[in-house]
């Protein structure tokens, strides 16, 4: 890392550089996309995949932190930038022409902080209606509902966008663009129908059957999760990490625990490291049988939504006798886990590894080798490894396309590095790809288990934390393994009891915006098989 | 009077102070309470039938999906024929958090739902807002957007909790003469008129 530091303090000598293990380096904004650029393209740097934008408002100014990854060294910076010009409009150079994903990341941050983001092609809000009025994120936002109601007249649309560029006297110039051709004929898919998933909207331009755009449409699910955590305490943030990938609730809880405890420099118990990580494990295996199920039920065959639930029920049947839940669980919790593990837990989860391999080896049967599945997924819907790395798709999916993402190996945490299991890569990066990659993570995670069932540790399974639990001001972010894919979350703290940020950077989001890169060209009946071998959750995009 | 469904024996309900209530109320504001044969026949095919329409937003509505498998197995019930289009079902079961941008839409869903038509809020969000009540971008309960018959109170309710108050749903159809016929499509008439949306006649 100090190397890197290194090279762009002598490329860039305005930089300014503070914290070691993910540093954030400051930049004056009218460098920034020099830097982007340089980040991106130095061999050694080699930042080319942006984790997330994180949208600051910290009173005195407005500004956005980009985390960037770099696939070379695996290494993790944040880059923040300052928006100039009052908050009337503040505004930030884009970098959506060096990493794709940035832009609607950056059109997230203009949603929420009303940063403007020059050379972004697409500058719409994107969860909030077009007739919202402030910028909920900043911290004086004023949140009376009388002025923003709940309604129930349709909503206003517009078939135009907003691009941002500046004049020779600096000044911001807005000029309208529009998102489909004037003799393109849409169809709407969504937010109210079936292969959706969720309550996600498709604007779609076909030519024909052919797909020409697509432009996504989000917001019917937000529910303003990272507002809410400001106004809360610690732990009482915990439980909306249950809800946001509710199939990754236990990996979600495990990240936020996670950053929080580092903040606070509790050191938690080999048992509870371990109860984590199985369960997590547990987690992935019970939502990638889900998703089997009901991506075969989206291709027509409904039978394996059946088999594949009963994989699923029983691993819920294990977490309601240790958690109490069938969903939310609410189980980790600082410092450790809620509590301690149900007697019967070991041998249930070796019924479950010894029913598994049956169980896949039954769905590769009645499935996998199926001539109509082959016929329908192979091939279709096609992600090359750099299009899955400029489009942010982590995950099983991005991994189909070759590129090894697995935050397990790259950024191991908790007692991932002493684990023997392997990261499943492909490269076809077509749907059956991504699907074959999940049958197989299946099976990784039943090794991880197998190795940690007999060597569950005594000890405490919570170490004692303050009920009030005040961090020291600073910032942190923490990237982990969610079931779908790289889940970041970023963290500010001012001292207080509650946190002036939290940023949750969910897998789901480039995984739904990517929908429109890879179907253009197909058919409209493979935008099912494509959205669904995404295995987006709709609730985790809009948060 | 006993009103139930076949598949639970009357003491087995938790809450039938409530349904004589309403049959007792119906009583004393004169309202026919004698069925013909052929309305009894009509209610059980009615009661015995309600087609859900395919509706989740989020967490509670991957509980329906369980309640539609094997171990949950709605079939027993006839409810399993989930309908995605609003005009073939019968019964809304609003599994999950409403926000602005989906109100008009939902609102919308339920507009198309054919007459009969009922409304079961499932799950703490749809009741109140839930654990998000206080978000900018919440609605604070589906109530004050359409009618609702049912609510089944948890985060998410278990399967069995959503059986039970499908149930309910069903035993309130089958009284449904009594009190309803004309007496509830009064409610709705009333409830739509307080709740405009332009340029659609309720
Ligand atoms: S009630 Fe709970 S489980 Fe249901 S949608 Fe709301 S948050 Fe999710």
């Amino acid at each position: 890392m100090a190397n890197i530091i290194q090279k762009i303090q002598t490329l860039f000598p305005s930089a300014t550089v503070e914290g070691d293990a993910t540093p954030i380096i400051t930049i004056p904004g009218e460098q920034w996309h020099d830097m982007a650029l340089a980040l991106r393209d130095d061999a050694e740097l080699k930042f080319d995949y942006c984790v997330t934008v994180v949208g600051m408002d910290w009173t005195e100014s407005l500004g956005a932190i980009y985390y960037l990854m770099s696939t070379a060294s695996n290494n993790v910076i944040g880059v923040k930038v300052v928006a100039k010009g009052d908050r009337e409009k503040p505004w930030i150079h884009s970098a959506e022409d060096v990493w794709h994903v940035a832009g609607l990341y950056e059109r997230e941050v203009y949603d929420f902080f009303g940063i403007i983001f020059v050379g972004n092609s697409d500058m719409r809000r994107l969860f909030l209606n077009i007739d919202w009025v402030g910028y909920p994120l900043r911290k004086d936002y004023d949140a009376n509902p009388d002025i923003n109601p709940v309604s129930i007249e349709n909503e206003r649309q517009t078939d135009f966008t907003d691009v941002y560029s500046l004049d020779e006297k600096g000044e911001l110039v807005k000029t309208e663009r529009r998102i489909f051709e004037k003799e393109d004929f849409v169809v709407n898919i969504g937010p109210q129908h079936p292969a959706t998933h969720g309550v996600l909207r498709f604007r779609t331009a076909v030519d024909g059957e052919e797909i020409k755009k697509i432009d996504i449409y989000l917001g019917y699910i937000h529910r303003g999760i990272e507002k809410l955590c400001e106004s809360l305490a610690y732990p009482q943030t915990l439980h909306f990490m249950d809800r946001m990938d509710y199939f990754s609730a236990h990996n979600y809880h495990h990240a936020l625990c996670m950053v929080i405890e580092k903040a606070a420099g509790i050191e938690i118990s080999r048992r509870a490291q371990v109860i984590r990580v199985m369960m997590d494990e547990l987690s992935r295996i019970a939502s990638h049988c889900l998703f089997i199920g009901t991506y075969c039920m989206d291709l027509g065959a409904t039978t394996m939504l059946f088999y594949t639930l009963r994989v699923r029920e029983q691993i819920l049947d294990i977490m309601e006798k240790t958690c109490g839940a069938r969903m939310t669980f609410n189980y980790d919790c600082i410092g450790g886990v809620m509590q301690d593990l149900a007697p019967d837990f070991v041998d249930d989860v070796k019924a479950l590894l010894a029913v598994l391999p049956k169980n896949i080896k039954e769905y590769n049967e009645i499935f996998t080798g199926n001539v109509i599945a082959k016929n329908r997924m192979e091939g279709v819907g096609v992600l090359s490894r750099e299009d899955a790395i400029a489009y942010g798709v982590t995950g099983p999916s991005g991994r189909a396309s070759g590129w090894a993402c697995d935050m397990r190996k790259l950024q191991p945490y908790s007692i991932y590095s002493e684990l023997d299991f392997e990261e499943v890569v492909a490269t076809e990066g077509d749907s059956m790809a991504r699907f074959k990659c999940r049958m197989r993570e299946m099976e990784e995670s039943a090794k991880i288990l197998e190795q940690l069932v007999d060597n569950i540790p005594d000890g405490e399974y919570c170490v004692k934390v303050p009920k009030l639990l005040k961090l020291p001001a600073g910032k942190w972010f923490q990237i982990t393994e969610g079931c779908r894919g790289a889940f970041g979350i970023y963290l500010e703290s001012d001292g207080s009891a509650k946190p002036f940020r939290i940023k949750l950077a969910t897998p789901c989001l480039p995984q739904a915006a990517v929908v429109d890169h890879i179907t253009r060209g197909q058919k409209i009946a493979d935008l099912i098989t494509i959205g669904g071998s995404l295995d987006y959750i709709v609730p985790d995009i809009d948060r | 009077m006993e009103v139930t469904t076949k598949s639970m024996p009357y003491d087995a309900w938790q809450d039938n102070e409530y349904i004589e209530g309403l049959v007792k109320q119906l009583q004393e504001s004169g309202t026919n309470v004698i069925v013909g044969s052929l309305d009894k026949l009509i209610n059980w095919g009615r009661s015995n039938s309600i087609w859900p329409l395919t509706f989740a937003t989020s967490c509670c509505g991957i509980e329906f999906v369980s309640l539609g498998a094997a171990r949950f197995d709605m079939a027993r019930f006839g409810w399993e024929v989930a309908r995605s289009s609003p005009r073939q079902a019968d019964f809304m079961m609003v599994a999950g958090t409403i926000v602005h941008r989906m109100v008009p839409v939902f609102r919308r869903l339920y507009d198309q739902l054919a007459e009969p038509k009922y409304v079961i809020a499932c799950g703490s969000c749809a009741i109140s807002g839930g654990p998000f009540r206080k978000s900018y971008h919440v609605a604070k309960g589906i109530e004050d957007i359409v009618p609702v018959d049912v609510f089944v109170p948890g985060c998410p309710p278990r399967p069995e909790a959503m059986i039970y108050g499908i149930m309910q749903l069903s035993r309130k159809i089958k009284v449904e003469r009594f009190f309803g016929g004309v007496n509830r499509k009064e409610k709705q008439q009333e409830f739509l008129a307080q709740h405009p949306v332009e340029g659609v006649e309720d």
